[in-house]
């Protein structure tokens, strides 16, 4: 399971990175790394770009970016 | 809390400190509440200049506090010290005192955003390792508050190795002046001790800056180890030799193996962080309010979208509405000022100048300062209520069909204000490719100088009738605005797919929650936007003004004085009354006209009307035109004079006048045709010297603003061409 296929309010935790994506690696720098709890808020229209909470900040990024975290789904997300 | 380790500071450093001038940076995330605090502690004593050499706007401002001076610089917003766009590398490059003009500042204040500790520690940590004094302000705590975070601020700075830490709410000044005590006491403080976070990192600077010469600060090891070296970074290159690079090449094979460096910079950094933040930050379940739920619907793709174009209406509306009282009353102001001059001169090339000239010219741009200011002020507040961001967001799909990210549609915004902060706002934008086409595409956009002539245009030409309702007035101006984007948006994909080829620009961007903007911050900045304005109605349009007025008196006519003297004592003979004053009046128009028809300005208008004539246009509108080159908002003021209404230049007698001017065969010069091609000249034409010299500035060429000059003339041109031809025939 991705980033990119988190559901309205679900939870995930970031398990592994496709780091070979420079703007991946820009992610990680804002703290997008292994560890990191993000919650789906929301998408512009057309669904892309995607909207997550971290860390009770906001951060948008791509589909295409958000397809190279894998994450594990958070039980309390629901 | 802070207060305890002031004793660190020795009283000898004190008395040192008090004589020299620090000169302390302030670095921090950007939304992190960093210019409202430089705002805060410098008060009025701030100003904006350029770094020598360089493009970039440099915030300077000093505080007193004990009388000891200290100098504060506000640097970009910046997330790392891996200088990822061009905001990014002036920081860093200041940090390190790189550069030019610029020494190693004496202390850093790094301000930390409360709520967002995350990120904000990723740069702090990387700010340690310049070992320089400093101290934290932490931002935002009221917002901490109201969101259940605590903060333990004596744990954070034993975790920061005694870095004074002082708690700060910038929009209200609480925690400021024991904020400005630490400040006081930095210079010559001992420096920030490294966190110890990644030994082997440490490790290997400590070997690379033994073998290598030629750098000056560890941190510069560490950004050459993990980010290598852009093309941006010559001047490090230069004092790099071959086999320096191997060695950097074998320790960053080393440190990392084949992950990418930043990643595992990254990893390493995140994970101290997480240790630091489970220690001294503890959360309380948040409260969902009802505000929170209205929130969270307002940001769904739907209604945020609606949303998004309700406010830009709004802001349209704005400037429109509210700012004709006051238009009208500085115009009414600038006349009777104009009139009064007049009467304490003699008549004659002084009077002339002083009435027509400077204050029907300058007066004519004046008369925009509110549209101008509600507009900078809409712009100001949407940026500070971090609403520009998510507008990026909105817009970001819509940006990528013409090879452009979100990001691009900050500097657009701006620019419906003016093209030259809408250009110095493109510099988030990471590629320089993405950053050019954006910088071309943004002067299409409707800026406040074109406005003047849309208004003249439409008031006199299009009827105020209501089509639903709707108003037709407002319709064809909306329909220009329109226009401007649309060309922006070809312009920028036609550049992409041509001369600025490359892949699309990537979009990651932080959205900042909605705040409410803080009036002094607004304020400020507003103010220096009106003076910038001010600045250029008194030299760049006041010249203009002058010059146009010379060289539409000069040289007078000895024939036509003599021609109206005649006419006068024939009118005076014949007539009586009000039909004498009304023939007087018509006489005195005429010889102005005719004086102004062998001009020089006359003269040269007459000498081009064969290359405008094509547009329909004749001779005073091709004088017009050339005369708005340098500045646009300087057309109708030159219309007013060319059509020989002289004072008496208000809109509706210069709209009457526009409306019967004809061909020397009677027929009408402004037909529908010949309008909407002006119009569409106007809204491509670039008559704008500001913004072809802040073009060349931030891309560093000739190449750019010619180029942006010479195409949009061009199509204004043939766009005018297109429409007069074909709706003439």
């Amino acid at each position: 399971m991705t980033l990119a296929s988190l559901q309205y309010g679900q939870k995930g935790i970031i398990r592994s990175i496709d780091t070979r994506d420079p703007v991946v690696q820009r992610l990680m720098v804002l703290g997008l790394v292994e560890g990191a709890e993000l919650e789906y808020l929301s998408s512009a229209i057309g669904g892309d770009p995607l909207e997550f909470r971290l860390f009770d900040n906001a951060i948008s990024l791509r589909k295409e970016q958000a397809q190279h975290f894998t994450i594990s789904l958070l039980s309390d997300g629901g | 809390m802070a207060k305890s380790s002031v004793t660190s500071v020795s009283v000898d450093e004190i008395t040192v400190s008090r004589r020299s001038l620090g000169r302390i940076v302030i670095v921090g995330n950007p939304n992190s509440g960093k210019s409202t605090l430089f705002n805060r502690l410098t008060g009025l004593h701030q100003q904006t200049s350029n770094y020598p050499g360089a493009t970039v706007e440099k915030h300077v401002g000093t505080a007193t506090v004990d009388k000891i001076i200290l100098e504060l610089i506000d640097l970009p917003g910046i997330f790392s010290l891996g200088a990822h766009s061009l905001e990014e590398r002036i920081a860093v490059d200041v940090i390190l005192g790189r550069m030019s003009g610029t020494n190693t500042p004496s202390g850093i204040l790094a301000v930390v955003d409360m709520t967002n500790l995350y990120q904000g520690l990723y740069l702090l940590q990387q700010l340690m390792g310049l070992e320089l004094p400093m101290v934290v302000a932490l931002t935002m705590s009221d917002a901490a508050d109201a969101k259940g975070l605590r903060v333990d601020i004596n744990a954070l700075q034993a975790k920061l190795g005694g870095v004074i830490v002082c708690p700060v709410v910038g929009t209200t000044g609480q925690g400021v002046n024991a904020l400005r005590q630490a400040l006081a006491e930095l210079p010559g403080s001992p420096p920030s001790d490294l966190p110890a976070f990644w030994p082997e990192l440490n490790k290997a600077v400590q070997q690379v800056s033994v073998q290598l010469k030629g750098f000056t600060h560890r941190v510069e090891i560490e950004r050459a180890l993990i980010d290598g070296f852009s093309e941006s970074e010559q001047d490090m290159l230069d004092r790099f030799r071959e086999s320096d690079n191997i060695r950097l090449d074998e320790a960053r094979r080393q440190l990392f193996g084949d992950e990418p460096p930043l990643a595992t910079e990254a990893r390493y950094r995140y994970k101290w962080i997480r240790e630091v933040l489970d220690e001294v930050q503890q959360k309380t379940p948040p409260i969902y309010t009802w505000i929170a739920r209205v929130h969270a619907w307002v940001n769904r793709p739907v209604p945020g979208t609606i949303g998004l174009f309700v406010v830009m209406a709004i802001v349209f509306q704005a400037v429109f509405a509210w700012a004709t009282p006051m238009m009208d009353a500085i115009d009414t102001g600038s006349k009777a000022f104009g009139n009064f001059l007049a009467l304490q001169v003699p008549e004659g090339a002084l009077a002339s100048l002083l009435s027509d000239g400077v204050v029907a010219g300058v007066g004519s741009v004046i008369v925009f300062l509110p549209q101008i200011v509600i507009l900078f002020l809409f712009i100001i507040l949407l940026e500070d209520s971090g609403y520009l961001a998510r507008a990026a967001y909105l817009m970001d799909r819509a940006m990528r069909s013409v090879g452009l990210s979100g990001q691009s549609i900050i500097p657009m915004i701006s620019s419906f204000a003016c093209a030259v902060p809408g250009i110095m706002a493109t510099r988030v934008i990471p590629n320089r490719r993405d950053r050019i086409a954006t910088m071309l595409a943004a002067p299409f956009m409707t800026c406040s100088a074109r406005l003047p002539i849309y208004a003249l245009l439409i008031a006199a030409f299009v009827p105020a009738q209501s089509i639903g309702w709707l108003n037709l007035q407002g319709l064809v101006l909306f329909g220009l605005y329109l226009l401007g984007i649309f060309a922006g948006m070809l312009t920028a994909l036609l550049l992409k797919v041509t001369a600025l080829r490359g892949p699309n620009p990537p979009f990651a961007l932080m959205l900042p929650e909605f705040r409410k903007p803080n009036l002094r911050t607004v304020l400020m900045q507003l103010v220096n936007r009106i003076k910038v304005f001010l600045r250029r109605a008194g030299t760049v349009i006041f010249s203009v003004a002058v010059i146009v007025w010379a060289l539409a008196y000069y040289p007078r006519s000895g024939t036509v004085e003599l021609e109206l003297a005649e006419q006068q004592t024939i009118a005076e003979a014949s007539l009586v009354g009000s039909s004498l004053s009304a023939a007087l009046r018509q006489l005195e128009h005429q010889a102005s006209a005719d004086q102004l028809a062998q001009s020089w300005l006359g003269r040269a208008g007459q000498m081009i009307e064969p290359v405008f004539k094509p547009l329909g246009w004749d001779w005073r509108i091709s004088a017009a035109v050339i005369a708005g080159f340098p500045a646009r908002e300087v057309v109708v003021a030159v219309l007013g004079t060319v059509y020989a209404v002289g004072n008496e230049a208000d809109e509706a007698t210069l709209a009457q006048r526009l409306k019967s001017a004809t061909w020397p065969d009677g027929s009408a010069i402004f037909t529908l045709p010949m309008i909407f091609g002006l119009l569409i000249f106007y809204a491509f034409c670039l008559q704008c010297a500001a913004t072809l010299a802040v073009i060349h500035r931030e891309t560093n060429s000739w190449r750019w603003p010619v180029f942006a000059w010479l195409y949009m003339s061009t199509i204004g041109y043939l766009g005018a061409f297109a429409v007069f031809q074909l709706g003439s025939v």
